[in-house]
């Protein structure tokens, strides 16, 4: 019964790559920075759960390294533009 | 087979809540709503998706990891939301058009000060007039 974990994680990951299109739609889109800001906050994150889906389909436990590094380091980047962006560097 | 059945579903339950974000993050009208998305539909789908990886491996090394990477998101979410939120509103990001309350003014410095600004000009979406539901309601901020 393998078979019922393979598709749907398959499954999971087209609907996820459906909600990272959006936010990326949003990324370019976006009006100002801080839209932008969030977009790649929540595409940082579906990366991280994308990962752990793919982690499941192929079994390599390494990627949920790889997802944990992601996490701390989208949250580093996400503190160091917002404190950028109150303290003026950006127009 | 219990075990899949419970992966399966929360696989694809949390990459739904993730895709939710993502649509609100496209749909909703102004920033503060879009995070109000993003942010917890995004945490709910992050953290189904790692119970998934701990029920599919079935490993108290990979639990452990997966516990830990949701608490961490858990925790950091609501910090650089804030963080954005405050300096977006320090920047003068305008609300929504319909937006009914705005409890930060005020109590947040802003680019402009607020002393010198009279009422509605910096955040013309503040007006105490009734929404016009003639307008387009959506997409008025892009």
């Amino acid at each position: 019964m393998t078979s019922l974990i393979s598709i749907s994680t398959t499954i999971a990951i087209i609907i996820l790559v459906i909600g990272m299109v959006f936010a990326f739609i949003r990324l370019i889109r976006g009006p100002s920075l801080p839209d932008r800001v969030v977009a790649l906050d929540v595409i940082a994150t579906m990366a991280v759960g994308a990962l752990s889906l793919v982690s499941i389909q192929t079994g390599q436990q390494i990627l949920l390294d790889v997802a944990l590094s992601i996490a701390l380091i989208t949250f580093l980047g996400t503190v160091a533009l917002s404190m950028s962006l109150e303290k003026g560097v950006f127009k | 087979m219990i075990f899949q059945i419970l992966v399966a579903a929360c696989a694809i339950a949390g990459a739904s809540f993730m895709a939710l974000a993502g649509l609100g993050i496209l749909r909703m009208p102004d920033l503060f709503t879009r995070m109000h998305a993003s942010t917890k539909g995004a945490s709910l789908g992050v953290a189904l998706l790692l119970l998934a990886v701990a029920l599919a491996f079935q490993d108290i090394s990979v639990a452990t990891k997966a516990l830990l990477t949701t608490a961490f998101i858990f925790l950091t979410a609501p910090v650089a939301a804030h963080m954005i939120g405050r300096a977006a509103y320090a920047k003068n990001i305008p609300l929504w058009k319909n937006s009914v309350i705005d409890e930060a003014r005020g109590k947040i410095e802003t680019a402009v000060p607020q002393s010198s600004q009279t009422e509605n000009e910096t955040r013309p979406e503040l007006s105490d007039a009734p929404p016009d539901s003639s307008q387009a309601r959506r997409g008025d901020n892009d």
